[in-house]
């Protein structure tokens, strides 16, 4: 970095208000050119909308934001506005089009042209260099769904990277993508970054802060915490700021049951034998004991959702057998599985968990309603009680039982979901990556109830791309490569080096 | 206080499709002001222009019923159902006959035109559900081929019923002083709505026509909902259909339910519905069926011949559907703000 670094966007006290809702009140937020900024907070503490009214999606009450070059202050409009001015940006849930191939989506909007038509070959072959800075080298005219969920976020990156000139936003671009993927991802922000953009970076990870970015604004509530530099901060008082009190430590979550009284415990939930669901998960055999939580290792696209999945019925088993409860079970359809005591929270909240314009009250009360059937509706008064005891219980931020879901935070989602099946009181709770895209307290809150479920008798299966997490809540760990089961690790085995190991490949008991 | 209480009222759903139901009656009390006129004629039957109009929409709300459940279990529309009516009424007259006396039962004509209306529902139904096709492909089948079914009934006559008692359910019964197709209308809209609101089905409905994926994952069996829907709209239509043949004590396979399907789709659109699924008002699209054809009568009764009337009916309905848009209301919001900040600024210049 020759030159001076200099103020390239200034938001100065940004209010906004949902109904019922202060998201923002007087935020302030500075970033500079050659920077990688870290906006941290809770969730619904502000940092999305943030982002949001900065790009325009959402209108802001009051406030100014000025970018460096235009000498008045600018009210994006819209995304496309935010563009122009020089922000772009990659937000957490994928924004491209499935369907088009992977060079029209990079150059979707503002196509090369070459004597009023559009210059394909020149446009395929920028596509071609642009993801090879990224080390990535694919057919850039294949549709983009036929790439992983991973790949498609890297696309998306190399979109807005190429597009960008002062202002990189990245809303937690790294939520679905594995350790390699991050660094290289990384090595881009670092390129970026001495050339002189300005990027903001919006994760839960504090790992990835540390590593990366140089300074740190924290948002508690929709009110400003503070600026930190990051070498200044360690990561205890960072989490207490953004909590806002000192939070229990994560190593003092205690397993439910020791594992010799698991050991001790002879009974079987779930046996299954060659099971499998062909072109996702190969033949497996898996026993879990009631009470234990089993945790699912492996990396992105190993099969770990699979497995989960074939076990709840969610895709139907095309070969095998399945034992639940030592009865012989063979399931058609989700409600089946439901009704042998089992609940799933699946790994796409937004696609497949909850259904976004219905209350949080409807979408708590269906799972319990489908599982008693359609005539037997759910009196409003016991539907009202349910809602609010698991509210309380999961201390779920909302303006009320009746606000729609798509209005709350995406921790606070989470929540309902996890309520809704509780309140089928299922002996089986399957969930699948269930503190993505969530805040370090409301992780913390997760971990905990499921080590407090297993403790009342309930088994969990816990999959998560997060080694450190499940080491602190499961008891077992079943470890899966490339759609296949490749070990099993007990508790005395549990490390994260040798999970790892076997993970990528190593000489665990295969 | 009270600009609280003003909000909410705005806010309510049905707010704008009952402002725009008022606004074309308020207008005809203007334009015709007999129009709010209720008489008995001679044989004991209260006889008005909003008689006529509760009257005559009774098919259209019936129609716009089925839709509504289609629209939100699919966010696709069923625009067989003018054809479907056709068929119904084909079967039904082509049982009773054209004697002096009918062949078979009258109830069992009319349960067996309602049962293939329902039949051709169950097909739409499958399309759409099972074979995922798209809902308005799938339903153009029957709207193209339905008429010919009739046709083929029918033998390509147009079949008159003689009996007269035929005429009861598309008329009045004697000693009723109201039509019959308004208590048709409002027993269906009734059943409808306490079969959706006193089992789950409403909110499976609603659940799978926002997202089918999360509602199958939740023990729902979206084929079977959306299946259902359509069923159910078929049987809509063939009440209606069994209604219409009754009008006119006949079936002209060409000409009954012709464009209906698009003002039931445009009665569910009118009550503030979502025709891209998901949330449902079942008394908002009786609101718009009400308001489509009080614009009709209410064009009629100012003179407007019916070659004409579509082209003042557009007009109407662009109108109406605007200031429903969200667009619109945004406008509407920021202008009102405007209009107060404004309004600050010149009282502190005084």
């Amino acid at each position: 970095m020759g030159n001076e670094s200099y103020e390239v966007l200034k938001m100065r006290n940004i209010c906004k208000t949902f109904p019922g809702v202060t998201a923002l009140s007087n935020v302030n937020f500075t970033l500079r050119t050659g920077e990688i900024h870290a906006l941290m907070g809770e969730n619904g503490a502000g940092k999305s909308t943030l982002i949001k009214v900065l790009t325009g999606v959402e209108e802001f009450e009051s406030g100014q934001i000025l970018i460096d070059g235009l000498n008045h202050p600018v009210i994006n409009k819209s995304p496309q506005e935010a563009q122009e001015n020089g922000i772009s940006t990659v937000y957490q849930e994928i924004n491209l089009c499935p369907n088009l191939s992977v060079a029209e989506n990079i150059f979707i909007g503002r196509e090369l042209k070459k004597a009023g038509r559009i210059d394909w070959k020149a446009i395929n072959k920028r596509a071609k260099e642009i993801l090879l800075n990224f080390n990535i080298d694919i057919d850039v005219t294949k549709s983009l769904d036929n790439y992983s969920v991973a790949m498609q976020q890297m696309v998306a990156i190399a979109r807005a990277v190429d597009i960008t000139s002062k202002v990189l936003i990245l809303d937690e671009p790294t939520s679905s993508l594995d350790e390699y993927e991050v660094e290289k991802l990384f090595e881009v922000m670092r390129k970026l970054k001495a050339q002189g953009t300005g990027i903001i970076f919006v994760t839960h990870f504090l790992e990835q802060v540390y590593a990366v970015c140089d300074k740190i604004t924290v948002l508690r509530n929709g009110s400003l915490v503070g600026e930190y530099e990051v070498d200044k901060l360690p990561r205890v008082q960072l989490v207490a700021k953004m909590m806002g009190k000192e939070f229990d430590d994560l190593s003092l979550i205690k397993k439910a049951a020791k594992e010799e009284e698991i050991k001790a415990t002879k009974e079987n939930y779930i046996s299954a034998k060659e099971l499998g669901h062909t072109g996702t998960i190969k033949p497996f055999n898996l026993e879990i004991k009631k009470g234990e939580v089993i945790g699912l290792a492996g990396l992105l696209g190993s099969g770990r959702s699979e497995l989960a999945r074939v076990i709840y019925g969610a895709d139907k088993a095309d070969c095998g057998e399945l034992e639940v409860n030592g009865e012989k079970c063979s399931f058609k359809a989700p409600i089946d599985s439901m009704k042998a005591g089992m609940a799933f929270c699946p790994e796409n909240r937004k696609e497949e968990g909850i259904i976004a314009d219905l209350s949080v009250r409807e979408n708590m009360i269906l799972a319990l309603q489908a599982k008693r059937g359609m005539f037997k509706l759910i009196s409003k008064k016991e539907q009202e009680e349910l809602t609010d005891k698991f509210i309380n219980m999961l201390q779920i931020k909302t303006a009320g039982r009746e606000t729609p879901i798509k209005q709350l935070s995406g921790g606070n989602q989470q929540k309902v979901i996890l309520g809704r099946w509780l309140m089928t009181e299922p002996d089986f709770l399957i969930l699948d990556e269930p503190t993505r895209g969530i805040d370090v307290g409301t992780k913390t809150e997760i971990q905990k109830l499921v080590v407090d479920f297993a403790s009342k008798g309930m088994t969990v299966m816990f999959v998560s791309s997060e080694i450190e997490e499940m080491l602190r809540t499961v008891n077992r760990m079943a470890v899966l490569r490339d759609g296949r089961k490749v070990g099993e690790l007990d508790e005395s085995e549990l490390s994260q080096e040798l999970v790892m190991k076997v993970i990528a490949g190593g000489d665990a008991n295969e | 206080m009270n600009s609280q209480i003003i909000k909410k009222i705005i806010k309510y759903r049905l707010f704008w499709p009952l402002v725009c139901l008022f606004a074309v009656l308020v207008v005809n009390l203007i334009r015709t002001p007999d129009f709010f006129n209720i008489s008995i004629n001679s044989k004991g039957v209260l006889y008005g222009y909003l008689i006529d109009i509760i009257n005559r929409s009774s098919e259209l709300i019936i129609l716009a019923a089925g839709m509504t459940v289609c629209v939100a279990s699919s966010a696709g529309t069923d625009i067989s159902v003018g054809s479907v009516m056709a068929v119904t009424g084909a079967v039904t007259c082509f049982l009773l006959g054209t004697g002096d006396a009918y062949n078979i039962p009258y109830v069992l004509a009319v349960v067996a035109g309602i049962l293939a209306a329902t039949a051709c529902g169950a097909w739409n139904g499958f399309l759409v559900a099972k074979l995922k096709i798209q809902p308005m492909v799938a339903t153009l089948i029957l709207f193209t081929a339905g008429r010919g079914i009739a046709q083929l009934i029918t033998g390509g006559n147009i079949l008159y019923i003689k009996v007269k008692n035929f005429k009861y359910l598309g008329s009045v019964l004697p000693g009723v002083p109201l039509p019959t197709p308004i208590f048709v209308a409002a027993a269906v809209v009734i059943l409808t709505s306490v079969l959706l609101k006193k089992s789950a089905l409403g909110m499976y409905i609603q659940s799978v026509g926002i997202n089918a994926k999360a509602s199958r994952l939740i023990g729902l069996n979206s084929t079977l909902i959306i299946f259902l829907t359509y069923a159910f709209c078929g049987m809509c239509s063939g009440i209606a259909g069994t209604i219409a043949t009754s009008r006119i004590y006949s079936i002209d396979a060409n000409n009954v339910g012709l464009n209906m399907e698009m003002d039931a789709i445009l009665a569910v659109a009118l009550g503030g519905n979502s025709l891209a699924g998901g949330k449902f008002s079942l008394a908002g699209s009786v609101i718009g069926a009400i308001t489509i054809q009080a614009l009709s009568t209410s064009l009629y009764s100012m003179g407007v011949s019916a070659d004409q009337l579509p082209v003042y009916k557009a007009i109407v309905v662009i109108i109406i559907v605007s200031l429903q848009s969200k667009q619109f209301k945004k406008f509407f919001k920021n202008f009102s703000q405007k209009q107060k900040i404004t309004g600050a600024g010149e009282k502190v210049t005084q």
